[in-house]
């Protein structure tokens, strides 16, 4: 269910029609496999949803009884708000830092592709990999702070439920900042010299331009890293499991690792299942909602040059 | 343009992502228990993975394999919190291994109501030799309804309060005798800059321990056992108002270490509090012992490591000899597996489970048997231990299970959250109470 929420498809379209009917079943493979691994899973949700299961014996259909029992769960109305809030906050820090060093990469040309590979490491991590550091590095006990004797660093990281927010948002910035950095440079580096040679002449400042020429340059790659952005984080997962488990209490417990527990913990297979259809719901309205901000899709980048 | 060039590399490109969907699938679908292709029986055998309790289940495994050549049994182990799921999953899936590890209890239950275990009870009838080696009292979690459907092994396991003689030296103070003496320990400790309690509380079962004790001590076992029985409203006895009270007394005064509700105890954090000397006492289950000997350094040979039962409380009506915790592990038969594989499963229990090399494997590891008669194995530097977990053991008037065990998954789902709450001073201890009756029998 993780990967359902489908891309922005903002694709350029093409403007020769003879190719289009031809290529068509290029998208078969794709099509295949999220028939396979997307649509086929998410009707079964979906059954799941209108059934009571505990996961090892039998499913007896039971109408809308596991709706009313998880929208009457003041949890999922918890779940939803921590969900959003670990979603706002993660965008407004990855954003400007994103961009920021991605105008800033695109311009240094020297150690470029040095800088790029080291910010791509992040990504190649797995997030366990990188909770399990984080954990140990921030155990309050044995960790870093403990470790080097730094007071400032010795608090109570993952077991204050302010904290715990801002630690598990640091580590996804940490974690997606240089993905997001690398979409913005190569997005920097489409934008025509001559705008800023021009700029330059009629006198703009660095800031000037960054406002005025870079920002709206890239203002598709923003919507379509925004996009990432947002509907990924509905999905951290692996995460906030081992980071925090959802702790303390429930502060961190986010819309997917609500639908684990009910599933797989408590065995209520159908209440788990509807959490997962609100889940995609949310992703899908987010992507549009999104797509619709960027204006009409097939507007082109370049207008005005 | 060379058109059929293109086709045919996309036409590749579908035949590589459709063998990768087809891989992708047989992943999802083999589990281990059937991933022996020869014409040997393979047995499928999930349990715990980590020290003590590994070394001994695989030495077990090797033994059987050993002396029945023909038959072959194949061991997975899996992390603590990590097992509770994978092997729902796999039940649920039809993909159990021939034999299930568990608590029994609640989570016994509810594979029994769902037709997935073998019921053992005629034959134990028929193995009565089987059953006279093992202790009466493991049976009780085994049992559903009257009738046996797993067969108690490995070790009892109640749970005690551990401390840390070093500790308790340099600051000058005598181990707790009662509730009250653990509430005046509590600021000398912190004084000193050492945390009264070490605790896992992300695992969310260890905060459990001590509202099962506290409920006890004060009240005794009724009322749990109402909630056992499903009574309406069996929370709202007040004596559980007064256990979660203190429950949150002992928060506020900083009892358990700072960072608690962070620390898990499958990555034995919070022993290491205890034998790192950063924490001077911890409520656990008796395995505690183990995991200290193996990662404490010399921590316990050197006496380092004392332990008691849980205190009682000044006017309380619970009896301080009663005990809670894990009467025993437990192994069940799928009844989803080959007659073949079950085959192999019982004689598995009936030969290897229950001979003398498993029982000195337990007895070496720290732990209190299953078996009958291994007293005369408490011989060494554990001897003074196994005797005292022995008796705690045999001694109690009341061994419960641990609640979570007990009930129902999705009862003790509800449970662990709200205790995690507690702990967090979210809820109330009205508030925690209300929640809780309105999952009741579930």
């Amino acid at each position: 269910m993780t990967s359902l929420a489908p891309p922005a498809a903002r694709g350029k379209p093409s403007t020769g029609a003879g190719g289009r009917s031809g290529v068509a079943w290029m998208a078969l493979p794709a099509l295949l496999m999220f028939l396979a691994f997307g649509l086929v899973p998410l009707i079964g949700v979906l059954a799941l949803s209108f059934t009571t299961w505990d996961g090892i014996g039998a499913i007896h259909a039971s109408g809308l009884t596991s709706w009313r029992a998880a929208l009457s769960d003041p949890g999922l109305l918890h779940a939803l708000w921590v969900t959003f809030e670990i979603m706002a906050i993660s965008w407004l820090v990855q954003t400007p830092i994103s961009i920021l060093i991605g105008v800033f990469l695109a311009a240094f040309k020297k150690y470029r592709g040095f800088l790029a590979v080291l910010y791509f490491v992040p990504l190649l991590l797995s997030s366990a990999a990188i909770s399990i550091t984080f954990k140990a590095l921030l155990d309050p006990n044995f960790g870093i702070g403990a470790g080097f004797g730094i007071g400032v660093l010795k608090q109570d990281w993952l077991g204050d439920p302010r904290l715990a927010i801002g630690v598990l948002i640091f580590v996804v910035s940490w974690q997606y900042i240089p993905f997001h950095t690398l979409i913005y440079q190569g997005a920097v580096r489409q934008i025509p010299v001559s705008m800023y040679e021009a700029s330059q002449i009629d006198g703009a400042g660095r800031i000037r331009q960054f406002f005025s020429i870079t920002l709206p340059q890239i203002k598709y790659t923003i919507i379509t890293s925004s996009t990432l952005m947002v509907v990924g984080s509905l999905t951290f997962f692996d995460l906030i499991y081992v980071l925090t488990g959802g702790g303390p209490g429930d502060s961190t417990r986010t819309l997917a690792l609500e639908m684990y527990q009910k599933g797989f913990m408590a065995n209520l297979m159908g209440p788990a299942s509807v959490i997962a259809v609100i889940l995609v719901l949310v992703g899908l309205l987010l992507a549009q909602l999104l797509r619709r901000l960027g204006g009409r899709g097939d507007e082109s980048m370049a207008e005005g040059v | 343009m060379s058109h059929s060039n293109l086709s045919r590399r996309n036409f590749l490109g579908l035949a590589v992502g459709t063998a990768g969907a087809a891989a992708l699938a047989a992943c999802g679908t083999s589990g281990p228990s059937t991933a022996s292709g020869s014409s040997k029986t393979a047995a499928g055998y999930w349990s715990l993975s980590g020290p003590p309790g590994q070394p001994i289940r695989q030495a077990a495994v090797d033994r059987f394999n050993k002396a029945n050549p023909s038959t072959k049994i194949t061991a997975t182990f899996f992390q603590n919190d990590a097992y509770k799921q994978k092997i729902k999953t796999a039940i649920g899936a039809g993909q159990a291994p021939t034999m299930i590890w568990g608590w029994g209890g609640g989570g016994l239950k509810a594979y029994v109501d769902a037709n997935q275990v073998v019921d053992l009870t005629d034959w134990f009838g028929q193995n009565a030799a089987v059953k006279q080696k093992l202790l009466p009292s493991s049976f009780g979690a085994a049992t559903v309804n009257g009738k046996i459907y797993a067969i108690p092994i490995e070790t009892v396991q109640p749970i005690v309060l551990f401390y840390n003689k070093k500790v308790f030296d340099a600051v000058g103070v005598q181990p707790p005798q009662s509730y009250g003496d653990i509430l005046d320990l509590i600021p000398k400790f912190n004084a000193k800059g050492i945390a009264p309690f070490s605790l896992g509380g992300q695992s969310r079962w260890t905060n459990m321990m001590w509202l099962e004790f506290l409920l006890d001590r004060q009240a005794g076992p009724d009322a749990f056992n109402n909630v056992f029985a499903g009574k309406a409203n069996a929370w709202s006895d007040p004596s559980v108002l007064e256990m979660l009270t203190k429950v949150q007394d002992l928060v506020k005064a900083k009892a358990f270490i700072k960072g608690f509700s962070s620390i898990t105890a499958d990555s034995n954090a919070d022993q290491a509090l205890l034998y790192t000397g950063k924490a001077a006492m911890m409520v656990h289950g008796s395995w505690s012992y183990g995991i200290q000997q193996a990662n404490g350094g010399d921590f316990v040979k050197s006496g380092g490591l004392g332990w008691m039962n849980f205190p009682g409380i000044d006017g309380g009506k619970g009896d301080p000899t009663d005990t809670v915790g894990n009467p025993g592990q437990y192994l069940s038969i799928s009844s989803k597996s080959s007659a073949a594989d079950q085959a192999v499963a019982k004689k598995f229990f009936s030969t290897t489970l229950i001979d003398d090399a498993e029982k000195a494997g337990w007895v070496k590891s720290g732990g209190v048997p299953v078996l009958t008669d291994s007293a005369s194995l408490f011989t060494g530097d554990d001897a003074q231990y196994l005797k005292d977990m022995s008796a705690i053991a045999s001694g109690a008037k009341v061994f419960a299970q641990s609640w979570d065990q007990a009930l129902s998954p999705t009862v003790a789902e509800t449970l662990l959250d709200n205790i995690a709450k507690l702990f967090q001073l979210q809820v109330s201890p009205q508030q925690w109470v209300d929640s809780m009756n309105g999952v009741i029998g579930q």
